[in-house]
């Protein structure tokens, strides 16, 4: 069981998160202006990287705020935490 | 020549106390080059090998995997097979699979104890029944068994189900498919290898792909950790780190893989003679022939490639399970595990070609490529051999998320993750 540190509400336990997937993925400003292949890949193409993953996590059965984390998708361990919008702390 | 499988060589061999049974397959050294080479010795792999070298006469083929054969997934699912999917085209390449089941211990001369012994699906609500009934109309019309079951009969078939009305998640009904079944999971892996070896194919085990070797955008080889291997057609049949692999050749994929949890129970004598899903409680679970109950957890939602899962999704997947068993409570779990799943948006396959010439693709099974197996492999051979995809898994092309002609079996096929 993963223990995840809400920003707002501290250490919490995994059940109460639900999981947004990738960070970092804005809507186009101006879909009519973007091919289907342009379309496609911001509809459905993700980065599935095995190793550090920007991720949106939500606190839904807690403040129901959101937030970014960076995490390992090999050990699941969290590396840090960030607001929505910013921009993600440097790693080494 | 490898030695055929028959009543007789057991009892040849019994005279020996089984000490002199050949190996399955040789242990091949990497050649410099061959025609084809499939990336992932897993089910998928191991059986677009043989189809290849069987069907369509291509023998020139090396099967890399990175660990060993029946280590990954293969090893890791609920054995459960079917092919009783909602859409046309998902329902004709699972029935192609189911198909090829029937016949597939004689054609590859090795028994992967596939047991039809009936696959429930339970419905739980209306709109479940009427799912349900909408689900066996269509594969009527495709030519698959199905029939619709009231609460009587799924009474009469699983007398140890929860049956009564007053069951917290009533069960109103359910669809049956009586082809589907379960198989031995570890013999489809071994039986494909042994039958492609036989064929010529070379297995090659503990060779890591660390890159793709690509000449004016076309393929023209595999960088492994023993050394470079040509090839002119490369296959990645890699499920859970298809993203990783195809990454390799600048490709990017609409997948995320997910770990996905199974467990079984101690040994129980027979007790459950069939297959039970339920989608609107989440489980599934049937009797192995040694007596174990096999139960099929869910999907956790993050991104997953540690082959573990999280506690709080089997303890909600063993609630259910005791919801619909409630003679099961006091059963204890001996192994848990967890593979890794690539997840489409659509919950269906990618089999086909890539934008690099020669390099093609075969993922996205997500939770259900067991089933799919010989299927899947034959398919992606036929692909491979000739350069086109065969009307099969035309309709499974990575171009489907462009164009937006996508087949969203997502709930629509038993068990939604």
């Amino acid at each position: 069981m993963l223990q995840i540190e809400c920003p707002w509400c501290g250490p919490r336990d995994q059940s109460e998160f639900s999981c947004g997937g990738e960070a970092h993925i804005s809507r186009p400003l101006e879909p009519d202006a973007l091919d289907d292949i342009e379309w496609a890949d911001y509809l459905f193409f993700r980065k599935n990287p095995c190793g550090r993953h920007y991720e949106q996590w939500c606190h839904i059965f807690g403040c129901r705020r959101w937030f970014n984390a960076i995490r390992d998708t090999v050990t699941y361990k969290f590396i840090a935490y960030y607001e929505m919008g910013a921009n993600p702390p440097e790693l080494d | 020549m490898k030695k055929k499988y028959s009543i007789f060589s057991i009892a040849r061999n019994a005279l020996t106390s089984h000490a002199n049974w050949q190996a399955a397959w040789r242990s091949s050294d990497p050649k410099k080059a061959y025609d084809v080479i499939i990336i992932g010795g897993g089910g998928h792999g191991l059986a677009t090998a043989y189809y290849l070298a069987k069907t369509f006469g291509i023998s020139n083929v090396a099967v890399l995997e990175k660990g060993w054969i029946g280590g990954g997934n293969t090893g890791r699912n609920t054995t459960i097979v079917r092919s009783n999917y909602l859409w046309d085209e998902s329902a004709r390449i699972y029935e192609k699979s189911l198909k090829l089941w029937e016949s597939l211990s004689q054609d590859i001369n090795y028994n992967v104890m596939f047991s039809q012994r009936g696959v429930l699906n339970l419905g739980h609500t209306l709109q479940d029944m009427r799912d349900i009934e909408r689900r066996s109309n269509a594969n009527y019309l495709n030519g698959i068994d199905s029939e619709v079951l009231t609460t009587a009969d799924v009474a009469r078939l699983v007398p140890i189900l929860d049956t009564s009305p007053d069951a917290r998640y009533p069960i109103l009904g359910a669809s049956l498919q009586k082809r589907g079944g379960v198989a031995r999971h570890d013999a489809v892996a071994w039986g494909f290898a042994r039958a492609a070896d036989q064929l010529g194919v070379d297995i090659i085990q503990n060779c890591e792909v660390t890159g793709i070797q690509r000449n004016e955008g076309r393929v023209s080889g595999v960088y492994t950790s023993r050394g470079t291997i040509n090839a002119s057609n490369v296959g990645i049949v890699t499920a859970g780190h298809s993203s990783t692999v195809a990454e390799m050749a600048g490709l990017r994929l609409p997948v995320e893989s997910h770990p996905l949890q199974a467990l079984v129970s101690e040994p129980l004598k027979p007790i459950l003679h069939t297959v039970v899903m339920s989608n609107a409680v989440h489980g599934y679970i049937s009797q192995s022939d040694k007596g174990e109950l096999v139960i099929g957890a869910g999907v956790d939602s993050y991104v997953g490639y540690g082959q573990r899962g999280s506690f709080s999704i089997i303890e909600g997947n063993l609630s259910a399970i005791v919801e619909l068993f409630p003679a099961f409570s006091r059963v204890r779990m001996l192994r848990q595990w967890g593979g890794i799943v690539d997840v489409c948006p659509d919950a269906c396959p990618i089999i086909g070609e890539t934008d690099v010439r020669g390099l093609y693709i075969n993922c996205g099974w997500g939770t259900g490529g067991f089933k799919a197996t010989p299927g899947s492999g034959w398919v992606f051979a036929h692909t491979i051999a000739t350069g086109q995809p065969h009307a099969l898994n035309a309709p499974f092309s990575i171009k489907r998320f462009n164009t937006g002609a996508l087949i969203d079996e997502h709930g629509a096929a038993g068990v939604a993750h």
